[in-house]
């Protein structure tokens, strides 16, 4: 069983349809109880990051996915649930994540012409395209992003593609069953279907 | 200069009224052309980067067809969706969004009442409000006039001050229709789209006038514009996404490859 994690703001719709075309079994957290008989984790989100950590903050969720994450159980992150997996964001100063992964969420720069939000499909750079998630990908596949912040990992080894904005920036990590996107798969046509299926095989095996 | 991998966006734009699509499509394929979710899915088969459905319903009770098209369309669609045509009031937001739309479009209702755009912005994002302008040209001034009621309703607004002020209010994006190119098919008004494109900082979606490859081509490079939006040029058959992608490769206009490696 995939949990969902539903912080109230975000639109689940693409994520819980994508699943439904995988077949893939699935339930929605909004409270800690929710997670028992869970087996992987999915956390969307859309908005901003002060909002999705104040409301897992008021649902009581902050300490069970720390825990989840730490104990390295099945987690797919997507767009702000990358984001909140870090220490803070600039978009929400004074405003804690989860802090799982040391770093913080920037904006992109200032330069004359680039547009921000970053709106659109770009490239996605994969460090390692023979890890399991990225199987039938291609070395640079293409995914949907709309994002104006990004997080930067302290840690170097956890990136698992860069992708070209400005400068390149840190577009997904990886550590043990843990795998996080700025992008969306679940708007990312076969690409994003792809991924996610491949991810939630590998973790249900 | 700076670097980037981002791709310029070929959407196409259905018109939808009482849950069907207006314009004939010409999709010999489909079962009924005339099924807003057999052609979002044949557009999705083609490679497009994301789709418009614009409702011109009048009736309320249309709008609730419009609802469960959406509905239908994201159970099929993996891909960024805007709805927009009869959006009042953030609730309308609200109920577009969570059937599946991934955006809203808001164009007579933010002129009205800019306090759609930031209230929308504040409650779901910025990056899901996007604000549609029609823009015609005043020749006597050199500039261009804001209309709203689908074209019909000139009002006392600059476009190019119009459209700073929405990404003030918090809009992610423009959709710009030139009314004096729209349906002519001779081509976008590329000197709007440029003027518009580079006084803001957000994505501006380029429509009106597509009649040939070369007029998406021109307004991605010359009009600076982020995205296309066609319709008829799509609907006829004149040409599938796949052939403006093609293009616009020749022409060195990065675009999103049709499929992905095996």
């Amino acid at each position: 069983m995939t949990g969902i994690i539903d912080y109230g703001a975000g639109n689940l719709k693409s994520l819980c349809n994508t699943l439904e075309a995988i077949g893939a079994d699935q339930k929605l957290i909004r409270q800690p109880d929710d997670l028992d008989g869970i087996k992987t984790i999915i956390f969307p989100g859309v908005g901003a990051f002060g909002d999705c950590a104040r409301h897992l903050e008021n649902q009581e969720l902050i300490n069970p996915l720390r825990e989840w994450i730490q104990q390295d159980r099945p987690f797919l992150g997507i767009c702000i649930g990358f984001q909140m997996l870090f220490e803070g964001s600039d978009e929400s100063p004074g405003c804690s994540g989860l802090g799982v992964l040391p770093g913080q969420v920037v904006r992109f720069p200032d330069i004359p012409g680039m547009k921000v939000p970053h709106m659109g499909w770009n490239q996605v750079h994969l460090k390692d395209e023979d890890d399991h998630a990225w199987d039938g990908l291609g070395k640079s596949p293409y995914f949907y992003f709309v994002h104006s912040y990004f997080p930067q990992p302290v840690n170097e080894s956890i990136i698992a593609s860069t992708t070209p904005y400005g400068n390149s920036f840190v577009s997904s990590v990886r550590r043990g069953q843990l795998l996080a996107t700025q992008f969306h798969p679940e708007k990312s046509q076969s690409a994003g279907f792809r991924l996610i299926r491949n991810f939630l095989q590998e973790t249900s095996s | 200069m700076f670097t980037s991998g981002l791709t310029k966006r070929i959407i196409p734009c259905l018109d939808v009224t009482d849950g069907r699509v207006v314009k004939g499509t010409k999709f010999l394929e489909l079962r009924d052309a005339g099924d807003p979710v057999e052609c979002a899915l044949a557009y999705n088969d083609q490679g497009a980067d994301e789709l418009v459905f614009l409702d011109i319903t009048a009736s309320s009770d249309g709008r609730d067809t419009m609802v469960d098209v959406v509905e239908r369309t994201a159970r099929k669609c993996f891909m960024p969706l805007t709805v927009g045509g009869g959006i009042r009031t953030v609730e309308d937001m609200r109920v577009m969004l969570h059937a599946g739309a991934d955006k809203v479009g808001v164009n007579t209702a933010a002129v009205n009442d800019p306090g759609i755009i930031s209230g929308g912005a504040e409650a779901f994002g910025s990056q899901c409000i996007v604000v549609a302008i029609d823009a015609k040209r005043q020749p006597e001034t050199d500039s261009w006039q804001v209309y709203t009621h689908g074209g019909r309703t000139p009002v006392d607004l600059d476009a190019l001050k119009w459209a700073r002020q929405v990404e003030k209010f918090g809009a992610g994006e423009i959709l710009l229709t030139s009314m004096d190119a729209d349906g002519t098919k001779d081509g976008y008004d590329i000197e709007l789209t440029a003027q518009v494109s580079q006084s803001l900082n957000i994505p501006v979606i380029a429509s009106g006038g597509a009649g040939k490859l070369e007029h998406m081509a021109d307004v991605l490079d010359r009009g600076k514009a982020d995205a296309v939006l066609a319709a008829s040029i799509f609907h006829f058959g004149e040409y599938t996404v796949g052939d403006v992608k093609d293009y616009l490769v020749s022409k060195g206009v990065p675009v999103r490859p049709l499929h992905v490696e095996t």
